[in-house]
């Protein structure tokens, strides 16, 4: 028998937050089903237009040039996103777990290449290893006639695993950040060794992240649409561009679209298939305890050799090539004054795109969070469809829909907007969502209680409380609305020019030196964003 | 004074197929703290978000001052019912300072009454010179009275407290607790506060309402709930205490191993001849050392300011009794009961 005299009734009460079954309020459910709407057109409308195809659009997937063009762009996606993770990895273990020299420096720089879009990186990679290109004019010299071919597979791999491993990076960096040490530790005491350690406990829990990176990465890649042009790589962007040119019957390209589309989905699939199998993030509550770095010993000077060489490729090599088509083109006369006019439309539609993008995800995150249910859940999804949807699906599905259905609309800035906030609206969604996950709702409760109505608690206490996260989701939005190419080419009205779409003019008729500006523009617009969001980041640790 | 603040009239409350809350009926008075105890899960925090307007009753209704604030189809929102709200994690918010937090919910009145009820408060909660920090910059202890003083700062007919307690050190809670109610007993205010902590229900309030399982099986002063329970369950949740079985005689006691005792009930079933359970509590037997005892101690546990022993009963059914630090006797020692307690036992039907 247990003599217990001072028992509780309990010894630790768990704060339990039911789900609401209550339907939520109308104020916030209505706009959230709009937004949902409004997200899902441009697919509900390709989707009509492609079933509503001429058999001979349907005959055409069934050729064989569909089907290379598909292993093509499977082909492509594999290669970089393997890729990507090859050197993500290492990078994200080396710059957040050893004791690296340069550590904090090479974490930023390593992250930096985020900034630039692939057209970029795709012309001045053409422009530096390309036939006639500045490599190949450095080595004439000595006798070098020839360089390997960098058109096709090879330029629009490595242009874009350059470019795109900083996905991967983040995550499983943020990852490694997250790890409980005392799990390591607790692997060491029952006898594992340090690399047994690593293998089973370590890799297993960023499986995760690794995943999560991969699919932004494998999603970049086959909505790519610049590098795989310039690097004249046939994939699925550049085919479905080809037909909306060219052919008079658009409804080929719709249905080519919705293959893409198909595409898109099966990698989602694959990743909620990696990410379903049971939790791996920290379950315990506090912070995590700091490690202790990993002593690189003289391992230490490759390590930086290793993260340089990164940097170089993929940050350095660009501006060093960016840097002498701008000497040229300023002393050959080339006028920045168009530059002005470009930056400011860029900047124009891309606040426009970052505001109603913000706005918009409010009523969604706080529908999800506030008020989990069946309905919350379709919405917040439906609402996600951009992020599967390539940029180039988008721009052809609004302009099915905008020439025949709201034409006083189509080709304005108004459409391009729109367009903007249906790709990109799953990011603010994300960074809203998860700070408005971190305010209690019993502050807003606590504020009801003090006689403050709905509308008064919202602006009063939750907005104050979520603006970093709004900030951030329209920063992100901004970041990648300044880089977009394929809604802006096709959707841009005319004699609207944006920096991407004079860089692309300018380098997809390799006029290199009237491109350099524009770009130099553009990547130090997007670094500001960029910028502030590492600041947070690094000073929430 | 014994005007209802507060009325819950048969007020039930499911979460889908979980029914958190049932049949729930009783009232506070002004100036009456009410605690309601229960263990984590049992209902008593979904109690107070009902009558806070913060859900809506399935079924039922509750009344405050008098008025339907809450039915199934109509509801008074939260902020409209004037009941003040103190959770368990406080709550304040963390943008703004002490002062803001405290002023926040006094947005009727014009800024020179609200820097005059603010500094009002804050005396009463004996914070006066903190005004300017932030939340993080206060102790828990700070946190809790912070919260206390801006729930009362609109002067709430009535303040509901969910484990107000709970995140406050152990060494200064019985400190914080005697403050807190005397701010509650000066404003003569009506109070419900949750706890699954029986001390701490049995030092604060005037009623404890014993809830488990979504349901209010007993409310009743602190003396009653303990001595005299109107259930198994409510002995088990408010006291430490055996169970010892028994036959009703006909002059209103029982006949137990433990000697002919005295009895009281709530249930109205118990006659002369039927077998009852008495609820026997530490301090209800003291002890004897006698060689030809019919008990044996089995077990013995030092506890400082007390030793606990346990007795076995000739049938092997066992009851624990609390000496004072003092005692020597050791387990396997043949003992006599003698009875301490005045009153009757609490007794259930088997």
């Amino acid at each position: 028998m247990q003599i217990n005299s001072t028992q509780h009734l309990s010894p630790s009460r768990s704060t339990r937050i039911f789900a609401r079954v209550e339907s939520p309020p109308l104020i916030i459910l209505i706009p959230a089903g709009l937004v949902a709407l409004a997200m899902a057109l441009p697919l509900a409308y390709l989707i009509v237009r492609a079933f509503g195809a001429s058999s001979e659009a349907w005959e055409l997937l069934f050729r064989v040039r569909t089907a290379q063009i598909l292993g093509r762009s499977a082909l492509l996606v594999v290669t970089v996103t393997g890729a990507s993770l090859a050197i993500a990895t290492p990078l994200a273990w080396l710059t957040t777990r050893t004791d690296m020299p340069f550590r904090r420096t090479l974490s930023v720089l390593t992250a930096l290449p985020l900034v630039v879009p692939s057209y970029v990186g795709a012309f001045l990679a053409i422009s530096a290893l390309g036939p006639k290109g500045l490599l190949q004019q450095m080595l004439s010299p000595i006798g070098v006639e020839s360089l390997p071919e960098i058109y096709g597979l090879p330029g629009a791999a490595i242009t874009l695993t350059l470019l795109s491993y900083p996905y991967t990076l983040l995550t499983v960096r943020a990852a490694f950040r997250n790890l409980d040490p005392s799990l390591d530790e607790s692997a060491r005491l029952l006898g594992h060794g340090s690399w047994s350690t690593f293998f089973r406990m370590t890799l297993p829990q960023l499986k995760p992240a690794m995943a999560a990176g991969s699919l932004l990465v494998a999603l970049y890649t086959l909505s790519d649409f610049g590098a795989v042009s310039l690097m004249r790589y046939e994939t699925f962007t550049w085919a479905i561009f080809q037909q909306y040119q060219s052919a008079f019957d658009r409804s080929i390209a719709a249905v080519l679209s919705l293959v893409l589309v198909l595409f898109a989905v099966l990698i989602l699939m694959g990743d909620g298939f990696v990410a379903s199998k049971g939790r791996f993030y920290r379950t315990g509550s506090g912070s995590a305890r700091a490690t202790n770095a990993v002593r690189l010993g003289r391992w230490k000077w490759p390590a930086v050799a290793f993260c340089v060489a990164a940097v170089v490729a993929a940050l350095g090599m660009p501006t060093a090539v960016l840097g002498y088509w701008l000497v040229k083109g300023v002393s050959a006369g080339e006028p920045l004054t168009l530059v002005w006019s470009a930056t400011l439309n860029s900047l124009y539609v891309s606040l426009m795109a970052a505001v109603a993008a913000t706005v918009l995800a409010v009523p969604v995150a706080a529908l999800a969070v506030r008020h989990p249910g069946h309905l919350s859940r379709l919405f917040e999804r439906v609402s996600h469809t951009g992020y599967a949807l390539p940029g180039i699906v988008v721009a052809l599905a609004l302009v099915f829909f905008g020439s025949r259905l709201v034409q006083p609309i189509y080709q304005t800035v108004w459409l391009l907007a729109f367009a903007y906030v249906v790709l990109f609206l799953p990011a603010a969604l994300g960074s809203i969502r998860s700070s408005l996950m971190q305010v209690s709702p019993r502050i807003e409760e606590a504020a009801r209680c003090l006689g403050h109505g709905r509308i008064s608690v919202m602006l009063s206490i939750t907005a104050p409380l979520t603006r970093s996260g709004l900030l951030m989701g329209g920063a992100l939005v901004f970041l990648v609305t300044m880089k977009e190419l394929p809604a802006t080419l096709i959707l841009g009205p005319l004699g609207f020019s944006t920096l991407a779409s004079r860089i692309w003019s300018a380098s997809s008729e390799a006029f290199f030196a009237q491109a350099a500006a524009p770009a130099l523009m553009l990547i130090f617009i997007s670094s500001v964003p960029l910028a502030i969001l590492m600041i947070r980041d690094r000073s929430r640790q | 004074m014994n005007e209802a603040v507060l009325q819950c009239v048969g007020v039930t409350k499911s979460f889908g197929d979980f029914v958190a809350v049932r049949d729930v009926t009783f009232d506070v008075s002004r100036g009456e703290i009410v605690a309601i105890l229960g263990s984590s899960g049992c209902g008593k925090t979904t109690v107070l978000r009902l009558i806070a307007g913060l859900e809506r009753p399935d079924a039922g209704q509750i009344l405050i001052r008098g008025e339907v604030a809450s039915t199934p189809q109509r509801q008074t929102p939260p902020d409209k019912r004037g009941i003040g709200m103190v959770v368990q994690e406080y709550a304040l918010f963390p943008h703004m300072t002490v002062r803001q937090n405290v002023a926040f919910g006094l947005n009727n009145l014009s800024n020179d009454q609200k820097k005059d009820r603010v500094a009002e408060v804050m005396s009463l909660v004996r914070l006066e010179n903190l005004q300017d920090r932030y939340p993080h910059e206060l102790s828990s202890g700070q946190q809790q009275r912070i919260a206390l003083a801006r729930t009362m700062a609109p002067r709430p007919s009535a303040v509901l407290l969910d484990e107000p307690f709970s995140n406050i050190d152990a060494g200064l809670r019985s400190e914080v607790r005697r403050d807190v109610e005397e701010i509650l007993r000066v404003n003569d205010i009506a109070a419900v506060l949750v706890t699954h902590d029986r001390d701490e229900a049995f030092a604060i309030a005037d009623r404890v309402a014993v809830m488990s399982d979504g349901e209010l099986h007993q409310v009743d002063t602190p003396e009653a709930v303990y001595h005299l329970p109107n259930s198994k369950r409510v002995a088990q949740m408010t006291a430490t205490c055996d169970f010892i079985e028994g036959v009703v005689l006909q002059d209103g006691t029982v006949d137990t191993e433990a000697g002919i005792l005295a009895y009281d009930t709530h249930s109205s079933d118990i006659e002369p001849g039927s077998s009852v359970e008495l609820v026997i509590h530490p301090d209800d037997f003291g002890i004897d050392e006698n060689e030809s005892g019919a008990m044996i101690v089995q077990a013995r546990e030092f506890r400082g300011d007390a030793t606990m022993l346990v007795i076995a009963l000739p049938s092997g059914a066992t009851l624990r009794c609390r000496q004072d630090s003092h005692c020597a006797i050791t387990s396997g020692r043949r003992v006599d009961l003698i009875l301490n307690r005045p009153g009757p036992f609490a007794a259930f039907s088997v």
